[in-house]
């Protein structure tokens, strides 16, 4: 990049100020209260907007060149992975089914975020964090399209892509970011920003895109790098706002404290949960791996969110309710999330396998106290199970947790032999969780949590009645196409034959 | 005393950045990971425009970051002539 350099004319604080500060006004024929319903009921206390200023002080025209600039690098790889058949570039077929999830049950989150921050940034009365909340909407956005339009690339090749606006809404393990965005966007504007700008971007955003993405380079994957580390370098900046928010929140009113926590409590543990499935991507899915889900919890999650919290101390917070059941599920998490999606892969818009024995070989130096003594014998049942012509499908339905709406299949932090069963009854129902983090969640609001859509109810109600053929066809599922194991599937056939061709002459 | 990094694309645009990053903070620790490079300090790291300019040879806009910038950690303060990352603990 050779950008010109314009002359200083305003010293970067001012500008900010001038681009900022000096676009607001106090009104004279409205209320306040009128023009920013929203802002009280939540219990936070806010007596100076003004103290809120965004760090690296990003104004408008600024962000429009910058982000300008990273589109015309994002589309001009965009058009050379097109151009020079980049699909057939990966290391395998295996690799896609990461990024059929990650565009079923990704993409729309970020859409979502985006519609969260439009509304938070006219909800918040200070005009600072209006902009930086009005810049990241926009980038939301962006994100949404930009990995929606990388990965139609793929599409034309592949199958599971075709349906994932269908998915997002429908298919079971996408009701869990779905669930997850849909509970912060119903929340109140500083809820919204805890949930989102804070525990999801500042603690749980870098373990999705930087090792994730790392990995897709590893893969030979330059489309998916390429959005990846696009969407990332905003994230820097909403890592930043999340960061700024707490801090505000914490600084204006000492109330503001224990509200503040329970939210830190509430999104750690969701967020957690969600970023599991990122777990089974990083450990299964990357036929070659650039580091195991444990290895990046450790750096972006103990390290880097634990200098966060020894940061925040000096207001009063202290790490997270569900931070050291965190720690005890890491070298599980990942297996047994998996082990669900496998036996339940008639049901799923990506392929999932049995590990190979050189995979198990990896596993096991990834999780040296856990795999080869809890998942290794499992998976080769399984994989004997295959061998014998009699395969392991749970035809049964999960059962699923009230509040992350993962199924059930997680185990007790101190006894990975046994499973974790919560219920609770409440109004005359049961509802079950999958850790005691969720059930306090649910806990805590009830009455919010009980409305939540959850997918298996949805396949017995009408129309579908149970019907598990009308049920593909209503989530854009193609049995035998999109589902299934990877080995012996269309996509492996495809990709096996079309790079052969690649470097042939037939 | 934690850590604070920062992480940006492997590309030609950041490769002075980079230089410019450890000569200013001689104690910093430079990861080289695929399609990435991250840098992690002891509690604080300045990015000094000074520095990148001298590197580049030509005047540059620290904001210009943004565009390769990937990740970071830690309080940010920036203003044109640098930005610096830090925990206070």
């Amino acid at each position: 990049m050779d950008m010109k350099v314009a002359k200083k004319k305003l010293a970067l604080k001012e500008k900010y100020k001038l681009l900022t500060r000096d676009l607001g006004w106090e009104p004279s024929y409205q209320k306040k209260d009128d023009i920013y319903p929203y802002i009280k009921y939540e219990g936070i206390k806010i007596h100076d907007w003004d103290k809120w200023e965004d760090p690296f002080r990003l104004t408008m025209d600024s962000y429009w060149k910058y982000q300008a600039e990273k589109e015309r690098k994002f589309y001009a790889i965009i058009d050379a992975h097109a151009q020079n058949n980049g699909h057939l570039n990966i290391t395998d077929a295996r690799y896609l089914s990461a990024l059929k999830i990650f565009l079923q049950a990704i993409s729309p989150g970020e859409y979502a975020a985006g519609k969260g921050f439009a509304r938070t940034g006219r909800e918040f009365p200070g005009v600072g964090t209006q902009v930086a909340c009005q810049m990241q909407s926009i980038d939301e956005i962006r994100h949404a399209q930009t990995q929606i339009h990388a990965l139609s690339n793929y599409n034309k090749f592949y199958n599971g892509f075709h349906a994932f606006a269908d998915a997002r809404d429908r298919m079971w393990y996408c009701t869990l970011p779905r669930s997850f965005f849909d509970d912060a966007m119903s929340s109140g504007p500083f809820e919204f920003m805890i949930a989102i700008g804070f525990s999801f971007e500042y603690v749980l955003t870098n373990l999705l895109f930087v090792p994730f993405m790392s990995g897709a380079a590893y893969n030979g994957d330059m489309a998916t790098v390429t959005f990846g580390f696009s969407a990332q370098s905003d994230e820097a900046r909403h890592m930043t706002l999340g960061l700024e928010c707490i801090k505000f929140m914490l600084e204006q009113d000492p109330d503001n404290l224990p509200i503040v926590q329970n939210w830190i409590d509430k999104w750690f543990w969701r967020g957690f949960r969600l970023l599991g499935v990122v777990g089974t991507m990083m450990d299964y899915m990357l036929p070659k791996r650039v580091m195991s889900w444990r290895e990046a919890f450790e750096i972006y999650g103990i390290e880097n969110g634990g200098a966060l919290f020894n940061d925040l101390a000096r207001y009063g917070i202290r790490p997270p309710r569900g931070w050291d059941d965190a720690g005890k599920a890491l070298d599980h998490m990942s297996h047994q999330f998996m082990l669900a999606l496998y036996q339940y892969n008639f049901g799923t818009a990506f392929h999932t396998d049995i590990p190979t024995e050189e995979d198990m070989a990896w596993l096991d130096k990834k999780y040296p106290t856990t795999f080869n003594k809890y998942y290794r014998p499992r998976w080769e049942h399984i994989r004997k199970l295959k061998e014998a012509g009699t395969p392991y499908k749970n035809m049964g339905l999960a059962k699923l947790c009230q509040t992350c709406q993962i199924p059930t299949v997680f185990t007790e932090p101190d006894d990975p032999t046994q499973l974790t069963i919560r219920e609770v009854d409440y109004k005359g129902d049961k509802y079950h969780f999958c850790s005691e983090g969720c059930q306090h969640i649910f806990e805590n609001e009830p009455e919010k949590y009980i409305q939540a859509v959850l997918p298996m109810p949805q396949l017995f109600q009408a129309p579908l009645s149970g019907d598990l053929v009308a049920w593909m066809n209503w989530v854009g599922l193609q049995n035998g196409k999109d589902n299934g194991d990877y080995f012996g599937s269309e996509d492996q056939k495809n990709f096996d034959a079309w790079r052969d061709l690649a470097t042939r002459n037939v | 005393m934690s850590t604070v990094f920062i992480a940006l694309q492997a590309n030609e645009d950041t490769r002075p950045i980079i230089d410019a990053i450890v000569l200013d903070n001689p104690e910093c620790t430079v990861n080289r990971q695929p399609a990435m490079v991250k840098i992690d300090a002891q509690g604080k790291l300045t990015v000094r425009r000074e520095t990148i300019e001298e590197q580049l040879g030509r005047p540059f806009d620290l904001q210009e970051l943004q565009v390769n910038l990937i990740t970071l950690s830690g309080n940010v303060d920036e203003d044109e002539d640098s930005l610096t990352l830090c925990w206070n603990s």
